[in-house]
């Protein structure tokens, strides 16, 4: 790694004085591959954000609305000429699926808006579950668990959420996987997972007024009231 | 604190409607085309972030309150060239709002005030009173989570990079490292921390 590569970590926290940030900015514009590692090392520097969330003054909210009118919004970047250096791809999304965006919303891509497929499947009565996925206000939240995946279903009108597992691998050795519902800033433990890779569990609590609901890993028959730091999946729900 | 979910909101767009909250993808290309109402909504999805992390860097609320002023005014002026090939916009956001909380650390004014911070500086995350508003954000535990896997000489340089505003050389020399030591430690600890949470390239 050159010198110069070696300063993309500081760049990307704006930890540059005026001269260095301009010298590296220059070698920025021809090469492709400090562009890239400046843009998901910002995404990193991102998340630091995260942990220190305040609640702004009500005001703000007017300066910065009333401020706007007078503020004219640039037009598009002109297409830049062609450059030597192939241009970024687009990062997976699947794996920023697991990333703790859950309130920047642009991270989590619901799968075919919630379409049930297996419903039909069976002519009998729906059991409890089919009923809760073909509530017409049923809302489905995906995200992979391990190797697998974890599927919520939501309906406020029947004030149920359930869970859906696939291929999710064990808890660890004397551990178990907790579901949580969220309410404001209440954290409410909401039932287990069985063992077993592929379950279907309801959360048990108000699933109607929840903002979310949360899977982590806890120390098995313990009961917590509130959740480790080990959480494996957030369902931010809208 | 505010919640994990972003607000509701009245007309959201389809993607949103699939999505479950706002699609801020959407709402900054809105914004883009001049939409007030598209940055009301992307406002009060993001304005805990912007706000907390301008009062996190420059310490005094009033300060902070027009760093988000400024931050906010930019995003919106700069928002028709948010590309989301580079990344997300919630990172592109407040990639701006950090710029603007650094540049008003580093000048001269606040320069009175910076000797006596370094000390705070120090403290952990989780005794910032600012960072309590959060305790309750799962995301905010993933972080810290992910954060506590970094050795303590990278958090140690990151944290004063991110948070103290301070340069990669100012971080070397308050740290007693040599030269070249801190940007070390600043992008090994930001690689090992988009590693661990998953974001990025």
């Amino acid at each position: 790694m050159t010198e110069i590569h070696a300063l993309s970590g500081a760049y990307a926290v704006d930890a540059l004085d005026g001269d260095e940030r301009a010298r590296f900015e220059e070698h920025l514009a021809g090469c492709a591959d400090c562009r890239s590692e400046v843009d998901s090392l910002r995404e990193a520097a991102a998340l630091l954000a995260e942990t220190s969330a305040a609640t702004p003054p009500a005001g703000l909210r007017d300066t910065v609305l009333t401020g706007i009118t007078t503020v004219r919004p640039l037009p598009p970047e002109p297409a830049a000429a062609p450059v030597a250096a192939p241009v970024v791809s687009l990062r997976p999304r699947r794996r920023r699926r697991t990333v703790a965006w859950l309130a920047a919303a642009a991270a989590v891509v619901a799968i075919g808006g919630g379409a049930v497929v297996w419903q039909q499947v069976d002519e009998e009565q729906p059991s409890r579950i089919e009923q809760l996925q073909a509530a017409g206000d049923v809302q489905r939240y995906t995200l992979p668990v391990g190797d697998g995946s974890a599927t919520v279903y939501r309906s406020e009108d029947l004030n149920e959420a359930a869970i859906v597992t696939k291929g999710v691998p064990p808890a660890p050795e004397g551990k178990e996987y907790v579901l949580w519902l969220q309410h404001g800033t209440m954290m409410t433990p909401a039932g287990v997972l069985p063992t077993g890779s592929d379950n279907k569990v309801f959360f048990s609590g108000d699933a109607a007024t929840a903002d979310a609901a949360a899977v982590s890993i806890e120390d098995a028959g313990t009961d917590p009231t509130t959740p480790s730091a080990d959480v494996v999946a957030v369902f931010a729900f809208s | 604190m505010e919640p994990v979910r972003p607000p509701r909101t009245d007309a959201p767009s389809e993607a949103a409607a699939a999505s479950g909250s706002p699609d801020l993808v959407e709402l900054l290309r809105s914004c883009g085309r001049g939409d007030e109402a598209a940055f009301a909504r992307l406002y009060d999805a993001t304005s805990s972030r912007v706000f907390g992390l301008a009062v996190r860097v420059v310490r005094d609320p009033a300060q902070a309150e027009e760093v988000a002023q400024e931050a906010f005014l930019e995003i919106w002026r700069t928002s028709g060239r948010f590309d989301p090939a580079k990344g997300s916009p919630l990172g592109w956001l407040l990639t701006i709002a950090h710029r603007k909380a650094v540049d008003r650390v580093r000048s001269a004014e606040a320069a009175t005030r910076r000797d006596t911070t370094y000390h705070h500086q120090n403290q952990p995350v989780e005794h910032d009173s600012t960072a309590e508003a959060a305790t309750a954000s799962l995301e905010a535990r993933r972080v810290r989570d992910a954060l506590a896997r970094l050795t303590q000489a990278q958090r140690e340089a990151l944290e004063l990079a991110y948070f103290g505003g301070y340069t990669h050389t100012e971080v070397a020399a308050m740290l007693e490292l040599p030269v070249g030591t801190a940007k070390t430690r600043i992008r090994d600890g930001l690689i090992r921390l988009r590693d661990t949470m998953g974001v990025g390239a």
